[in-house]
C-alpha cells in the first residue's frame, strides 16, 4: 500500500478495538468518578465496603500520572517524538497551580504576611514578584497551568522542530531542558520557594484541602479531567489530522514530500501534549500537598515514558493502565521492600523494550488475535498500525 | 604548648644569634662585655619605662640564650622567683606547679608553686615592641622558614630604625619568597616616612605587585580622615591611585587565568566522562544511559583496590592508582559487554529503545551498588604526590590534582586515537561502523567488534571514574551527575568524533567557568545549557558532524 492509501484507507478493525477500549476505559473512570467518593463519605469506616481516604488520593495521585502518561503517549507513541522532558511540563503546571493554593493560605502562614508566601517573609522579600500577580485569582491559575507548560513547549518545539532536531537529538536536549529548569527552580532566589517547594497548602476554593468532601471531589474532577482528555486525544489520533500525525512518525520525509509543513503538526502535538502534562500537574498539586523542583529531575520524566512504554505505546489505553500499573507497583514494592523497586524498576525498562515492544496493554490484541486464529476463527492480524518504530 | 616550642626554637637559633653578633651587632655592640646574667636580673627589677632598655642591651651582648629569654618574655612565662628574687622562665608542670628553668644557663631548677613566683611585669607595647626586634634578629636565620615569618612580622611594624636592616638583609637574602616578603616589608615601613620621595618610592615598589597586602597598603593612601587625605603628598596620591588601577588589571589577568585553568579542568573531567560515549554514542549509535554508572563502577574499583592497599600494603598506598586504573578499566569494560551481548544487541538501529533500556540497567546498577556499598560516600584517597597547589603570583592557588586530571585525559585521548587509527581492532571497528555488510563479508566477526566496541566505550568511563574519585564524592549517584553533561558535550561536539568530543568537552568547562563569577555557578550552568539548546538550532549535528552508523535517524 501506499502512503497515501494508508493515510486514507478505512481501518474499521482498529478502530473497533478503540472503540471498545474507550467504552472500557471511560466506564471505569466514571465508577471511579462515583463509587469511591461515594464509598468514602457513606459508608462508615468500618464497613467492608469503606474506601479510606488515603486510597482515595492515592487513586487520584495514579489518575494524574495516567494524564501524564497519556499525554507522553500522544507524542511519543503517534508523532515519534520522544520527549524526556514531560516531566518539566508536568511541574509547571504543578507550580501554577501551586502558587495559587499559596496565595489562598492568606494571613493563615507562620509569618502571617498578608500578602507574601511564608518562604519569601523568610527570605526577607519585600513585595511579591510582578510573576505572581493574578495567582490569587482561581481561573487565571488554571489558564497558567496550561498556557505556561504550552508555551515553553512552543518556543522550544518551534525553534527544534524548525531545524529538523529529530530523533536522539531532540531526547536528549528535553532532557537538558528539564535539568536546566531544575537548576533553576532549586535557587532560592527564584522566587518559587528553593528546594522546599511550594508547600502548606490550606484551601482551595474555599473548601478545606483536608477534608475527605474535597478529596472526594479532586479524584472526580481528575476522572473528568483524564477521560475528558482521553476522548479528545481520542478525536485527534482518529482524525485525518491523527493519520498525518503518525504517517510522520512512520517516514516523515515522505509526508514532506506531499507538501504538508511537518514541523507544525508536529508543534501542534507537542504543544497540545504539554498543556495536558501542565493539567495533570495542576490536578496532582493539591491532592499530594506539595510541589517542589525534585518533579524536575531528568529520571522523573524518563520513568514517566516507561509507563507509557509498559502500558503500550500507540494505544491511548494503554498509556493510561501503564501509568496507574506501575505506579502501583511502585506502591507496593516500596512498601514491602524499598531496595527492590529500583531492581524491579530497570527491569521493566529492560523487559518491556527486548520483549514487549508493543506494551503490556498493546500486546492484548496481538494475543487475542493469536487465540483466535488457534481457535481458528480465522480474523485478521492487524492491529493498530505501528508499522515502524519511532526514531528508526 | 607553645611557649616549649618557642624555647626549643630559641636554642636551635644559636648559630643565628652568633652569626647576628658577629655581622650585625658587633659594629655598634657598646656594651657587649655586659654580663647577661645580672641583665636578666634587672629586667626583673626594672621599671615598665626601662625595660626597653634593658631589652636593647640584652640583644646587644649577642649571647645565645637571649632569644630564649625574649620569648619566654613575650609569651608571659618570664618569673621572678619571691624567696631570691632570680628570674626564671617558667613553664607549666602537672597541677598548678610551675617547672623552673634557669633562663641563662638552660638547666631545670625545680618547680614552684604559682605563688611562689611573680610575673616580670610587661606591657603590649613593649611587647610588641621586642617582637619586632626578635624579628630583626631572626631576619638572618639560616631557616627561610624563619627568615620568611620574620619579614612577614615588619610588615606590621613602623621602626623607620629597620631600614637599613632590611637593606642588608635584602642584599643577602636568596630565597625569592623570603625576598619577595622582605621588599613588602621594606616598601611597608618606607611608606612611614616623613619624606615624601621615600613614601612615592615605595608606592612605586608596590604598583608592580599584586598581592593582597600591597594592595591595602596603596588603597590606605587614598582614603580621608574627614577632610585631610591620610597621605598629604598629592603626588604620592595620584602614584598610588595609577598602581592599584594596574594591580587591578593585572589582578583581573590572573583572575581569568584561574577560570580558564578551572575551565580547562572541567572541561578534560567533561571529556573523560565523555570519551566513551562517544564511542558507544557516537560510533555505535547506542544511546547509552548506563554510561554515567560505567564511571561510578571506575570509581567503586578504585576505593575496593585502595581498601586493599590500606589493608596489605600500606606503605605501597602511593601505587594504588596505578592498579586502579586498568582494574577499572576491566571492570568497566566486562560490564559493558555483558551489556552489549545481553541487551543491546537485539536492539540496534532502535536508539530509542537502547536508550530505555540502558537506562533501567543503570537503575539497576545503581542499586546494586547502593546495596553493596551503601548509599553514602566513600571516601577515596590521593596519593601524596597529588596533593597541594602551586600558588601564583596574584594569591590563585592552581591544585597539582586538577593538573594531574588535565594531563591524563590528553594521555587517554591520545591512546583512544592510537587505538582507533593504528590497531587492527580499530581498523576492523572503523570498518564496521562504515559499513557493516561489506565488513561482514570481509570476514571480520561484527558481533565481537560491536562487543569489544562498547567494551572499549565503557572502559574509558571506568578510567574516568578513577580520575573522578580523585576529585568528587564516590556514591552510587555519581554516575547521574555527569551523564547530562556528557550527553551534551558528545552532542555539542559533533557524534562519532574524538576531536569533537574534545573540542566540546573544553569549550563547555571553559564557557562554564567563566561565566561562573559573574552568573553564578547554577545560573551560568543554564545559560550553557540553553546555549547548546540553540546551538543545536544552527548545527544539528554538532561542531564536527560525522556520519557513523545509526547516526542519521
Amino acid at each position: 500500500m501506499s502512503l497515501l492509501q494508508r493515510l486514507y484507507a478505512p481501518q474499521p478493525q482498529a478502530q473497533g478495538k478503540g472503540r471498545l477500549a474507550s467504552v472500557i476505559l471511560l466506564t471505569v473512570l466514571a465508577a471511579i468518578a462515583i463509587l469511591v467518593p461515594l464509598l468514602n463519605l457513606t459508608m462508615p469506616p468500618g464497613s467492608a465496603l469503606h474506601v479510606p481516604t488515603y486510597l482515595v488520593s492515592l487513586l487520584g495521585k495514579y489518575l494524574c500520572f495516567a494524564m501524564l502518561a497519556l499525554s507522553i503517549d500522544l507524542i511519543w507513541g503517534f508523532c515519534g517524538i520522544l520527549s524526556l522532558g514531560h516531566g518539566a511540563f508536568f511541574a509547571l503546571g504543578g507550580y501554577a497551580m501551586g502558587m495559587h493554593l499559596m496565595r489562598q493560605i492568606g494571613e493563615r502562614g507562620v509569618y502571617g504576611h498578608p500578602i507574601l508566601p511564608d518562604f519569601m517573609v523568610f527570605l526577607n522579600w519585600k513585595e511579591l514578584p510582578w510573576y505572581w500577580y493574578g495567582f490569587d485569582i482561581f481561573p487565571f491559575a488554571v489558564v497558567m497551568a496550561l498556557f505556561v507548560p504550552g508555551l515553553l513547549a512552543f518556543v522550544f518545539g518551534w525553534l527544534a522542530f524548525r531545524s529538523r532536531v529529530s530523533g536522539v537529538y531532540l531526547s536528549i536536549i528535553t532532557q537538558a531542558m528539564t535539568y536546566a529548569l531544575m537548576l533553576a527552580f532549586f535557587r532560592n532566589d527564584m522566587g518559587f520557594g528553593g528546594n522546599n517547594g511550594l508547600t502548606d497548602f490550606k484551601d482551595l476554593l474555599g473548601f478545606d484541602l483536608q477534608a475527605d468532601t474535597t478529596r472526594a471531589a479532586l479524584l472526580a474532577a481528575t476522572c473528568i479531567a483524564l477521560g475528558g482528555c482521553y476522548l479528545m486525544c481520542r478525536a485527534i489520533v482518529a482524525s485525518k489530522l491523527g493519520r498525518l500525525i503518525a504517517a510522520i512518525r512512520d517516514d516523515e520525509p515522505r509526508v514532506r514530500f506531499l507538501g504538508y509543513r511537518v514541523e507544525n503538526f508536529k508543534l501542534f502535538v507537542f504543544v497540545l501534549s504539554a498543556m495536558i502534562a501542565g493539567l495533570a500537574g495542576a490536578l496532582y498539586v493539591p491532592q499530594v500537598g506539595i510541589i517542589n523542583p525534585g518533579e524536575f529531575t531528568p529520571a522523573n520524566s524518563i520513568e514517566a515514558v516507561i509507563w507509557v512504554a509498559i502500558g503500550g505505546r500507540g494505544t491511548l489505553y494503554g498509556a493510561i493502565a501503564g501509568g496507574v500499573l506501575v505506579n502501583y507497583a511502585k506502591t507496593v514494592l516500596t512498601g514491602l521492600i524499598p531496595e527492590i523497586w529500583l531492581f524491579a524498576l530497570g527491569g521493566m525498562f529492560i523487559a518491556v523494550t527486548l520483549f514487549f515492544p508493543k506494551g503490556l496493554v498493546g500486546s492484548i490484541p496481538a494475543a487475542v488475535d493469536w487465540m483466535k486464529t488457534k481457535a481458528g476463527g480465522g480474523g485478521g492480524a492487524s492491529s493498530a498500525p505501528l508499522a515502524k518504530e519511532a526514531g528508526e | 604548648m607553645p611557649a616549649r616550642r618557642r624555647i626549643d626554637r630559641g636554642f636551635s637559633g644559636f648559630l643565628m644569634v652568633l652569626f647576628i653578633a658577629m655581622a650585625l651587632l658587633a659594629p655598634i655592640a657598646v656594651q657587649a662585655a655586659e654580663k647577661l646574667e645580672s641583665l636578666v636580673t634587672e629586667l626583673g627589677t626594672a621599671k615598665l619605662s626601662k625595660k626597653q632598655e634593658v631589652v636593647d642591651r640584652m640583644i646587644a651582648t649577642g649571647a645565645p640564650e637571649v632569644i630564649g629569654i625574649l620569648e619566654a618574655l613575650v609569651g608571659r612565662d618570664l618569673y621572678t622567683r619571691k624567696s631570691d628574687k632570680k628570674v626564671v622562665i617558667g613553664r607549666k608542670a602537672e597541677g598548678r606547679q610551675l617547672l623552673l628553668i634557669d633562663p641563662v644557663t638552660g638547666a631545670e631548677i625545680g618547680l614552684a608553686g604559682s605563688r611562689d613566683v611573680k610575673r616580670v611585669k610587661t606591657n603590649n607595647k613593649l611587647r610588641s615592641s621586642v617582637k619586632a626586634t626578635m624579628g630583626s634578629l631572626t631576619l638572618m636565620s639560616p631557616d627561610p622558614q624563619r627568615r620568611l615569618e620574620a619579614a612577614q612580622g615588619l610588615l606590621k611594624s613602623d621602626d623607620l630604625g629597620m631600614l637599613p636592616l632590611l637593606e642588608t638583609a635584602l642584599s643577602k637574602e636568596e630565597d625569592p619568597a623570603v625576598k619577595d616578603a622582605l621588599v613588602l616589608a621594606q616598601a611597608s615601613i618606607r611608606l612611614q616616612s616623613d619624606k615624601a620621595e621615600d613614601r612615592l618610592g615605595a608606592v612605586g615598589v608596590l604598583a608592580g605587585r599584586t598581592d593582597p597586602d600591597s594592595r591595602v597598603m596603596l588603597s590606605r593612601l587614598l582614603l580621608k580622615d574627614g577632610e585631610t587625605w591620610r597621605e598629604p603628598d598629592a603626588d604620592v596620591r595620584a602614584a598610588a591611585e595609577d598602581a592599584l588601577a594596574d594591580m587591578e588589571r593585572r589582578l583581573q589577568f590572573w583572575r581569568t587565568v584561574e577560570h580558564l585553568y578551572q575551565g580547562i579542568s572541567l572541561g578534560s573531567v567533561l571529556l573523560l566522562a565523555a570519551m566513551g560515549l562517544a564511542i558507544t554514542f557516537g560510533v555505535m549509535g547506542v544511546i547509552n544511559m548506563a554510561h554515567g554508572e560505567m564511571v561510578m563502577l571506575g570509581a567503586y574499583t578504585t576505593f575496593v583496590i585502595q581498601e586493599g592497599f590500606r589493608a596489605a600494603a600500606p606503605e605501597l598506598f602511593g601505587w594504588s592508582l596505578a592498579v586502579a586504573l586498568p582494574a577499572a578499566f576491566l571492570v568497566s569494560a566486562l560490564v559493558g559487554v555483558a551489556m552489549e551481548r545481553g541487551c543491546i544487541r537485539f536492539l540496534y538501529g532502535r536508539p530509542l529503545e537502547t536508550l530505555l533500556a540502558t537506562w533501567g540497567i543503570s537503575l539497576i546498577l545503581q542499586q546494586a551498588v547502593r546495596s553493596v556499598f551503601g548509599p553514602t560516600n566513600r571516601e577515596v584517597g590521593s596519593p601524596e604526590w597529588m596533593q597541594g597547589a602551586m600558588e601564583s603570583v596574584a594569591g590563585i592557588t592552581l591544585t597539582y590534582n586538577r593538573l594531574y586530571i588535565i594531563l591524563f585525559s590528553l594521555c587517554v585521548l591520545g591512546a583512544v586515537l592510537l587505538v582507533l587509527k593504528k590497531s587492527a581492532f580499530g581498523l576492523q571497528m572503523r570498518a564496521v561502523t562504515q559499513n557493516r555488510e561489506m565488513a561482514r563479508a570481509m570476514g571480520i566477526p561484527t558481533g565481537r567488534v560491536d562487543a569489544m566496541t562498547f567494551g572499549l566505550g565503557s572502559g574509558i568511563a571506568g578510567i574516568a571514574g578513577v580520575a573522578l574519585s580523585q576529585i568528587d564524592n564516590v556514591s552510587p549517584n555519581l554516575g547521574q551527575a555527569y551523564i547530562v553533561d556528557s550527553f551534551m558535550v558528545v552532542v555539542f561536539g559533533g557524534v562519532g568524533n574524538l576531536w569533537g568530543a574534545f573540542a566540546g568537552a573544553m569549550s563547555l568547562g571553559v564557557v562554564n567557568k567563566l561565566l561562573e563569577p559573574w552568573a553564578g555557578a547554577v545560573l551560568g550552568k543554564i545559560l550553557v545549557l540553553v546555549a547548546i539548546i540553540l546551538f543545536i538550532q544552527k548545527r544539528p549535528r554538532g561542531l564536527f558532524a560525522l556520519r557513523g552508523r545509526a547516526v542519521e535517524s
